[in-house]
């Protein structure tokens, strides 16, 4: 699984690609709390772009949990983005769709989050 | 080996109310627009063939009792709840007054599966032996101060048959009229106990009021080799993914998504979603019945797992 993040004004954004399950999860939670401390100390917000996420499993699940949790914790927002659709039905099955704000693409979720941030996203 | 519920509901029993009758009855009414039945049984081939499952059945309400049916004269069943009155009910008439054996294999003593001893039939036969089995210290303790006042006005000392505590190990195997009953420490408040019950080459896993914590793999390893190609898993699926590790986290129940993991990890043959929630109507339960399948399917590997939910009155072939 790899993860990398670019960021966009006061958002985080963290691409997440291959499979989030019991193996990945603990790597996986490390990096996701710290875009979370980040965007928090900012006032802003995280999106997760799970465009080339592959497969999650209830461990994995359980990372965004976490991540949401600590996002509340700390007043800062979190989305998902731009979900394959396995991915996106898993969401659905789960009853994570309840949980989380779910947009189409970054963009959307970036527009949604942070103003600032859907504007640097904008100018690339 | 024949699995019959008496009980499956969790916690507390809940039944439909006139509204919710009068619900079901409106919603088939609607589907049956247009359609003409010139007798009772071609409305209920029809009723049994093309409505919902929600329409036509309850998921029940009694809390848990699950009997595990094998050749012979005695009875086996897993916990006490209030299913234990419909499931008395069914002794007695099986035995037609003459006094019967029963061993009951307790997971833990919370309220919701004890409460229906009370009013267990055959307890107040004389001649019946009654052998309730379990890993607690405090098994017979429970027991007892529920049929005493202020709770129940029958003294534990005035019913009629003759009854054991029998207290077995966990991960011990327990040998039982030819059937090994293993049972298997599980996450709960007070602790609860899964068992394993093998009876020539049939498996059958009954694992209620049990937590499962997703980021521990040993743990999951430990469930998989419980669970191990067993032919019918009994597993607590009282909530959704989402509300299992979120608010209801540390409750002691777990989901029907990690019944699926666990029974794709041990290669289980068929996943029976249990202890259903009592805050879930049948159309919710339906629901998650649906996505447990659908998740199946989505995750599935070199074999497929049947997934049913539990309801009183069901009965499982092996």
């Amino acid at each position: 699984m790899n993860v990398s993040s670019r960021r966009f004004a006061n958002a985080v954004v963290l691409r997440v690609e291959g499979r989030l399950d019991q193996d990945t999860c603990a790597a996986f939670t490390t990096d996701l709390m710290k875009s979370v401390d980040t965007a928090a100390a900012e006032g802003g917000a995280v999106v997760l772009d799970l465009s080339g996420l592959e497969y999650i499993s209830s461990a994995g699940l359980r990372c965004f949990m976490l991540a949401s949790r600590q996002a509340k914790a700390q007043h800062a927002k979190i989305a998902v983005a731009a979900l394959q659709p396995m991915v996106a039905e898993i969401f659905q099955i789960s009853h994570f769709n309840l949980v989380f704000q779910v947009f189409p693409t970054v963009r959307e979720a970036l527009g949604a989050v942070s103003g600032d941030a859907a504007a640097a996203f904008e100018k690339g | 080996m024949r699995v019959r519920f008496w009980g499956t509901r969790g916690s507390i029993p809940v039944a439909l109310t006139a509204a919710d009758v009068r619900d079901k009855l409106a919603q088939a009414l609607v589907q049956a627009s247009g359609k003409v039945f010139n007798s009772y049984e071609e409305a209920h081939a029809y009723a049994s063939s093309e409505l919902d499952f929600n329409l036509t059945h309850t998921f029940g309400g009694h809390t848990p009792c699950v009997e595990i049916e094998i050749p012979g004269e005695e009875y086996y069943a897993c916990d006490l709840g209030s299913g234990a009155r419909p499931f008395g009910v069914h002794i007695l008439a099986k035995q037609a007054r003459k006094p019967a054996t029963i061993n009951v294999f307790m997971s833990h003593v919370h309220w919701d599966h004890i409460m229906g001893f009370p009013l267990f039939g055959p307890a107040y036969v004389p001649g019946t032996k009654i052998r309730i089995h379990g890993c607690h210290d405090v098994l017979e303790q429970a027991f007892r101060k529920q049929h005493s006042a202020p709770c129940f006005p029958v003294e534990w000392e005035q019913l009629g048959a003759t009854i054991e505590f029998v207290k077995l190990e966990p991960g011990k195997p327990f040998l039982i009229n030819g059937m090994t009953v293993t049972p298997h420490l599980q996450l709960h408040g007070g602790d609860s106990y899964g068992y394993r019950f093998e009876y020539q080459g049939k498996v059958v896993v009954y694992t209620t009021d049990s937590e499962h914590k997703l980021e521990d793999r040993a743990e999951a390893e430990k469930f998989a080799k419980f669970f191990h190609n067993a032919d019918v898993v009994i597993f607590d699926a009282m909530y959704a993914l989402a509300e299992a590790i979120s608010v209801k986290a540390d409750w002691g129940h777990s989901s029907n998504i990690v019944g699926v993991e666990l029974c794709q990890m041990a290669h289980a043959k068929h996943l029976v979603l249990f202890h259903h929630e009592p805050a879930n109507n049948d159309a919710t339960l339906e629901g998650l019945l649906k996505e447990a399948r659908r998740f199946e399917e989505l995750t599935r590997g070199d074999q497929a797992l049947k997934v049913s939910a539990a309801y009183d009155g069901l009965e499982i072939d092996l």
